[in-house]
């Protein structure tokens, strides 16, 4: 096992049933530049640390779900429903 | 009599300078290779290597050794054979045993579609001047007689690409050859140098701070593989990378069984067997972001079933360690070489995800020369930072060995 994530919905899950989004970024508005929507899409803080980003619980609830989670220890420290 | 008794040291340790010309963070095979570079190729000795740890304790010291060119894009065949070419003239170049073995590399198809994809790769590595060809269980068995190539696996083998100039080599040996050729030519590399902070003005870095002091330099050059982004914050860069930990193990020796390099795409392993007689085995990145470096049970659980359907008579083999490396992904699984967006004189070679090892010589010196001349070498033109932002991506996931 490597570590938990806890699902709102489902409880404490191996991060295995979890597909991994990435980190958590606003979304440019849809008639941004391009070069917002590149930025967007390429450039990323790759934080280690606390950072918080997105998962899908694809073998559980099938739920998009946010974390918050140490990337130096795999710690999750809190997982929600976003806003 | 007595001087064969004493300590030979590799390099030397120093204080600090005030100011270097040029500044490099990252003691691994691409920091020291491109001291290396500069020093021997351009005569540039007046650098630092800083390194966080130990010379190679990262990246450098955690792959697979594995050595080979038959990538896919146009882009990304030529740099690699340049790395493979410098590679067999490394231990001449060095005065110092690479135990480089050119002893071929297989890529296994399972499925149809990786057929084709196999045969995209060796036809345009045949146009590029690449030994490379597709071949078929009847002489895939005459190069591997151990491997199980009946029907009984799930995923049985079709067809291999087979790359005879592929191999192993011994990485450490790699990375201290390179640091007893710098530390002769002058170059200053220090350990334990952690860098805390780089000062920037008017978009020019001016001095790089570290946990030993702060010292001016002319050029800094972030080679730090896993910990690029963090690195390139200091600055003010930012980096195109997701970091994740690659995995990988190494089973108790064995007598003589397998003298190629097996990597199977679909089943995300690859396997071979060292001069020592151990199995080295790899498996695909973790699936999530990850700065850990600690090994986990699903990937060794992973990296054991799949190595056993490509050779079952290894049931009951024990795994004598598991480690992680930090792997710089980039999007389109290509690396970043070149100067920074932001800073003019910060120069960046990360992006190596799981292929770092193999191009380093070539990156290296490559890298050396735009340093050295301001003028980017054609080898490396489609590598830019500035490629994501103009849409010019390489696409080279289909030839990485274990893409997610």
């Amino acid at each position: 096992m490597s570590f938990l994530i806890p699902c709102p919905h489902c409880g404490h899950r191996s991060v295995y049933e979890f597909r991994f989004g990435g980190e958590v970024k606003a979304r440019p508005q849809p008639a941004a530049a391009a070069a917002e929507w590149m930025e967007y899409t390429y450039t990323k803080a790759n934080e280690a640390g606390v950072q918080k980003e997105w998962w899908f619980h694809r073998s559980g609830c099938r739920q998009w779900l946010q974390a918050l989670r140490n990337t130096t220890t795999n710690e999750v420290v809190e997982a929600f429903f976003p806003e | 009599m007595m001087q064969l008794f004493r300590k030979q040291r590799m390099w030397r340790a120093h204080e600090l300078k005030p100011s270097y010309d040029v500044a490099i963070i990252g003691a691994g095979v691409h920091g020291l290779g491109i001291a290396y570079y500069l020093a021997s190729r351009h005569g540039i000795r007046n650098v630092a290597v800083l390194e966080r740890g130990y010379l190679g304790c990262g990246n450098s010291g955690r792959n697979t050794a594995i050595i080979r060119s038959n990538y896919r894009t146009p882009e990304g065949i030529p740099f690699y054979e340049e790395s493979v070419r410098l590679y067999e003239r490394l231990s001449r170049e060095l005065e110092w045993n690479l135990l480089f073995s050119q002893c071929g590399h297989l890529t296994l198809a399972h499925t149809d579609s990786a057929i084709a994809g196999l045969r995209v790769r060796a036809e345009n590595n045949q146009v590029l001047g690449v030994d490379s060809r597709v071949i078929y269980p009847p002489e895939i068995r005459k190069l591997v007689p151990t491997m199980d190539m009946s029907d009984r696996p799930r995923l049985p083998v079709l067809a291999a690409l087979y790359h005879p100039p592929g191999g192993i080599i011994r990485h450490d040996a790699v990375v201290w050859g390179y640091a007893r050729a710098c530390d002769r030519m002058g170059v200053e590399i220090h350990p334990h140098t952690e860098v805390t902070g780089v000062r920037v003005a008017r978009g020019k870095a001016e001095s790089v701070i570290t946990t030993r002091g702060e010292i001016a330099a002319g050029t800094v050059v972030n080679a730090t593989a896993g910990w690029a982004s963090m690195v390139a914050k200091l600055a003010g860069v930012t980096l195109p990378i997701v970091s994740h930990p690659l995995q990988a193990c190494v089973t108790e020796p064995l007598k003589p069984f397998l003298d190629k390099v097996i990597v199977s795409a679909s089943l995300h392993v690859y396997v071979n067997q060292t001069d020592k007689g151990e199995l080295v085995i790899g498996a695909e990145i973790d699936p999530y972001q990850s700065y850990s470096l600690k090994g986990t049970l699903p990937t060794l659980e992973q990296m054991a079933s799949y190595t056993l359907e490509l050779f079952p008579q290894l049931s009951g083999l024990r795994v004598l360690r598991q480690w992680a490396g930090i792997c710089d992904m980039t999007p389109d699984y290509a690396p970043i070489i070149g100067v920074s967006r932001e800073v003019e004189n910060y120069y960046v070679d990360v992006g190596w995800g799981t292929y770092g090892f193999k191009a380093a010589p070539a990156a290296a010196k490559l890298l050396a020369e735009l340093i050295a001349t301001r003028k980017t070498p054609k080898l490396i033109e489609a590598f830019s930072p500035a490629r994501f932002y103009g849409g010019q991506l390489v696409g080279e996931k289909a030839a990485a060995a274990v893409s997610s």
